[in-house]
């Protein structure tokens, strides 16, 4: 099914009775949905309707490509704050990854540390849930509390509640420039406490991540004269941890922490944590991973483990949540299990937006 | 405004609800003699008051929980306060409703400064979380004007903006985690002291959902390193259309202030007669802060200088010390007091594009004359949050009427250039019966769906937000 417009897919809705799996880009959707779910493509929704660079807004179709988007966004020096990541090689799909996409998984990339994941930018939602009903949410400016804010809902709601045709956000200038210091040597608990000192110092740092074989990474972006300053303060802030390299260009070196190049190839299944930045290590001690990397400044683990291992029996309860992003996972469920009262009202909502269960059934539990 | 019909049942019922709510609290906690309950009767909105039958306080989530399945039980309406500084009358009490203030909760549970985040009962004042930090040389970014006496319970009902939001974000941006108490008592955690949850984003829903949805007894909220130091610039211009473009040429040119304030002539003039700041005589004022250490504030200074100048300002001027700065503020922050020393007033909080600027501020200025009321724009230019502040005569018959009835028309205009009814203060009671200008029949029944889930009975702080025609059949199910 392809609709080309919001009324075409309200009347699909409308009628459907069978389970319908959502498409967007098809690069990476993680966690299955019912066998023999028709698929619902979103490409009829592609376009920018709305761009003021000058209020910092863009209002597009949720079919959009994002990479369409981001090339609009540079001609202008401006771009979506949450550094959204490209996984189709980490996960060896085809496709190009969409804005509805994005916005289902509520993606982030290492600048989440500063400017927030795709939820703190979003400022509008079209969608069409799962009775067929057109619904908007926000709009197009900042600031707004008129209402329940379903924009927060739909994103990374996975395609469970509705069909998006159109997402608004707000937008941030490119800088002009960024340096990246580089610190080798440490233990993952050192690091933390190095990404933990750099984050907690006023020179705002936009990316701290750690990996064994490279070291700490750290990212500050602004004006050229004044990232000079911070890069160079921040050192010395820090010297405690060793003398740091610092480099001007290192574009690269971010990109393939976003889209996760070290794990392309390798083989293993792939988790993602999320924790308290000072729980990582623990984390590491009992999951003893292959590879590991970490991002967030700790806060979010990527871990490769054996193939078919279930990473939630190694680490029993804890803090946070771990999601299986690549592999089988010994047949652990994708989504951490939520507790009864959390899953209770989950599946409240779920029932409100989507009454016949047609939408992604399956995924998210 | 009207609000719906107490139900007699329960008002007549007092005596046994007060004598099972202390059953549950300590014997200080329920307060239900009038003179006690009076204070509780309104909240900033105070053109509308109404006494409870009852306030309770609370220490502890566990109190709270009782309170909430005693009240379940027995189908009495509850309304969460925090310090009552809504301006929208979110805290507004009906006569058959049981107050439940968490004023009393204020304790620092944990504060953790290697992971940048601090937990607290959410009774707890704003600016008194920043302050439990500072030491340490970090901040809670959100600043709400009302931070000295608003609490962090009512920020996030509200999802309540500040000064630095177009840097720092507002409330659901620095929100981590809740412990939310729902209508039947049970107790959920969600989020926590890391930033991903999985699931769906309930964390986003609850924050600003005006107290609509459960209780927030404890709060994990981000905090933040202090930058080295901020200073301001003033310029002004002798248009508003002038100034509007140069906050567009601002921004367009990646700088990120972590505050562009706008103020128009009445509320420039206005400022002058009170606070005596030395502000230039000009159409519009635009106040713009950047942050940084010394050498990247002169930088962004001298860009932001440079952009103004190709817009030939009246006025430009340049803080170089923390003096200069109080004084580049001193008339932004007395603007609401001497707009209370000329008259009453009305403060409305809509939200425009900001390119709408130009034509909005002319509308208002039209409106204005049709309602024979004067009318001061001071403004998060920014972000495109207006705050118009509409003067009248509580003490003249009529005066109040035609004053909402000229907010109204604005409320709408914000909505007709494509903007919304409220960007910080929450629909309350007062922009209820508005919420038809910006949504559709569909878009309401989504959000009353969202209620259901959380509140099937409707005892939560109903006849809020919702206009009262569009939620009469549910709430009917509370009686
Ligand atoms: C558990 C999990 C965690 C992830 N974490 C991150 C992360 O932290 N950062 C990150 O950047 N990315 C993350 N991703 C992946 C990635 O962001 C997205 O999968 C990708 O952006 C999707 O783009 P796509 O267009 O190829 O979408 P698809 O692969 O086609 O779809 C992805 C998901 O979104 C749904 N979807 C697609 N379009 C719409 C629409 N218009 N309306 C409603 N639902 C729609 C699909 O049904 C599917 O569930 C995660 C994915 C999963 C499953
Ligand atoms: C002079 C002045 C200046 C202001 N400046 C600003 C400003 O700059 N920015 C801004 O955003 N706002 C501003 N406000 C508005 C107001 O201060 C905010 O809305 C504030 O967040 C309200 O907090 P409170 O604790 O006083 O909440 P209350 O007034 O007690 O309650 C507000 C709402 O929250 C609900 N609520 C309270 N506690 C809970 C709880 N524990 N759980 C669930 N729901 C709850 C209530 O039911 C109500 O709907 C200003 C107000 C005044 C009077």
């Amino acid at each position: 099914m392809r609709p080309q417009n919001e009324a075409e897919l309200a009347q699909i809705l409308v009628e459907a009775q069978l389970p319908v799996e959502i498409i967007g880009g098809g690069t990476r959707a993680i966690g299955d949905v019912v066998a023999g779910a028709t698929p619902l493509y979103t490409d009829g929704f592609a376009g920018i309707e709305l761009y003021e660079p000058g209020a910092l807004t863009l209002v597009a179709g949720a079919g959009s490509l994002l990479s369409d988007i981001n090339d609009q966004l540079a001609v202008e020096k401006q771009r979506l704050p949450f550094e959204a990541p490209d996984y189709a090689a980490v996960l060896g799909r085809e496709g190009r990854s969409t804005l509805g996409g994005v916005v289902a998984c509520n993606a982030a990339g290492p600048r989440r540390v500063q400017a927030g994941a795709c939820r703190d930018s979003m400022i509008g939602v079209r969608f069409v849930d799962g009775a067929g009903t057109i619904v908007k949410n926000g709009g197009r400016v900042m600031k707004n509390v008129t209402g329940l804010d379903l924009v927060k809902l739909m994103a990374g709601s996975h395609g469970t509640l509705g069909v998006l045709t159109q997402v608004a956000f707000k937008l941030l200038p490119v800088p002009e420039a960024s340096r990246t210091l580089f610190f080798d040597g440490q233990d993952p608990a050192t690091a933390v406490s190095l990404m933990a000192a750099a984050l907690g110092s006023p020179y705002e740092v936009t990316a701290a991540s750690f990996r064994p074989q490279s070291g700490t990474v750290l990212r500050v972006e602004g004006f050229d004269a004044a990232v000079k300053y911070r890069a160079s303060a921040l050192a010395k802030h820090l010297k405690f941890y060793g003398q740091a390299q610092i480099s001007e260009n290192s574009l690269s070196v971010w990109a393939d922490i976003r889209d996760l190049k070290p794990f392309v190839g390798q083989t293993g299944d792939l988790w993602r944590v999320s924790v308290k930045p000072s729980d990582a290590a623990g984390i590491l001690a009992k999951a003893a991973p292959l590879d590991y990397m970490l991002d967030w400044g700790g806060g979010l683990l990527w871990l490769l483990l054996p193939e078919n291992t279930d990473l939630r029996l190694l680490l029993g309860t804890f803090e946070g949540h771990a999601t299986l992003f690549r592999g089988k996972g010994g047949g652990a469920p994708s989504f951490q299990p939520q507790s009864p009262a959390i899953i209770t009202l989950t599946q409240g909502l779920r029932a409100k937006f989507d009454p016949k269960a047609i939408l992604n059934k399956g995924r998210m539990g | 405004m009207e609000m719906p019909k107490a139900n007699q049942m329960i008002i007549d019922a007092k005596p046994s609800i007060v004598a099972g709510l202390a059953q549950l609290l300590p014997k200080d906690a329920v307060l239900h003699y009038l003179n006690d309950t009076r204070p509780y009767e309104c909240d900033a909105l105070a053109a509308y008051a109404c006494q409870p039958l009852a306030v309770v306080l609370p220490r502890t989530t566990e109190q709270v929980a009782a309170v909430l399945r005693f009240c379940h039980a027995h189908a009495i309406p509850v309304v969460p306060r925090g310090a009552g500084t809504s301006l929208a009358g979110g805290s507004l009490p009906t006569a058959d409703s049981v107050v439940l203030s968490v004023a009393r909760m204020v304790d620092v549970l944990e504060t953790d400064y290697p992971n940048r985040f601090i937990r607290v009962q959410t009774g707890r004042t704003n600016v008194s979380v920043t302050a439990a930090v500072e030491d340490e040389g970090f901040f809670y970014a959100p600043d709400p004007s009302s931070q000295l006496a608003c609490a962090i319970a009512g920020n996030i009902a509200m999802n309540s903006g500040g000064a630095h939001c177009l840097k720092y974000g507002v409330t659901t941006n620095n929100l981590l985690g809740v412990t939310l108490v729902q209508m039947d008592g049970t107790i959920i955690q969600i989020g926590g002291a890391y930033m991903d949850s999985g699931g769906l984003d309930l964390l986003g829903l609850i924050c600003g959902s005006e107290g609509q949805l459960g209780i927030v007894t404890e709060a994990t909220l981000r905090i933040l390193p202090k930058p080295e130091g901020a200073r301001p610039v003033l310029i002004g211009f002798d248009a508003n259309e002038v100034a509007g473009a140069c906050v567009s040429d601002i921004i367009k040119a990646g700088i990120l202030p972590v505050a562009i304030e706008f103020m128009d002539r009445p509320c420039i003039v206005a400022t002058e007669d009170f606070a005596k700041a030395g502000y230039p005589d000009c159409e519009a004022l635009l106040i713009v802060e950047v942050e940084g250490s010394d050498n990247e504030i002169d930088l962004q200074l001298a860009l932001i200088k440079e952009i103004a100048m190709r817009h030939n300002p009246v006025a430009f001027r340049e803080s170089k010390s923390a003096e200069e700065s109080q004084k580049i503020w001193l008339g932004r922050k007395s603007a609401f007091g001497a707009m209370g020393n000329i008259a009453d007033y009305m403060c409305l909080d809509g939200t425009i594009p900001v390119s709408a600027l130009p034509l909005v501020l002319r509308r208002i200025g039209e409106l204005s004359q049709h309602y024979g009321l004067g009318v001061a724009n001071v403004f998060h230019a920014g972000d495109g949050n207006m705050h118009p502040l509409i003067l009248y005569n509580a003490n003249k018959p009529g005066d109040l009427e035609l004053c909402e009835a000229f907010g109204n028309d604005i409320l709408r205009l914000c909505v007709e250039v494509g903007g919304c009814l409220t960007g910080e203060h929450g629909v309350g009671v007062e922009k209820r019966d508005l919420m038809t200008v910006q949504f559709a029949p569909a878009d309401l029944e989504a959000q009353l769906n969202v209620k259901d889930v959380f509140d099937p009975k409707w005892l939560l702080n109903a006849a809020k937000v919702f206009p009262l025609d569009v939620s009469a059949s549910r709430r009917a199910t509370s009686v």
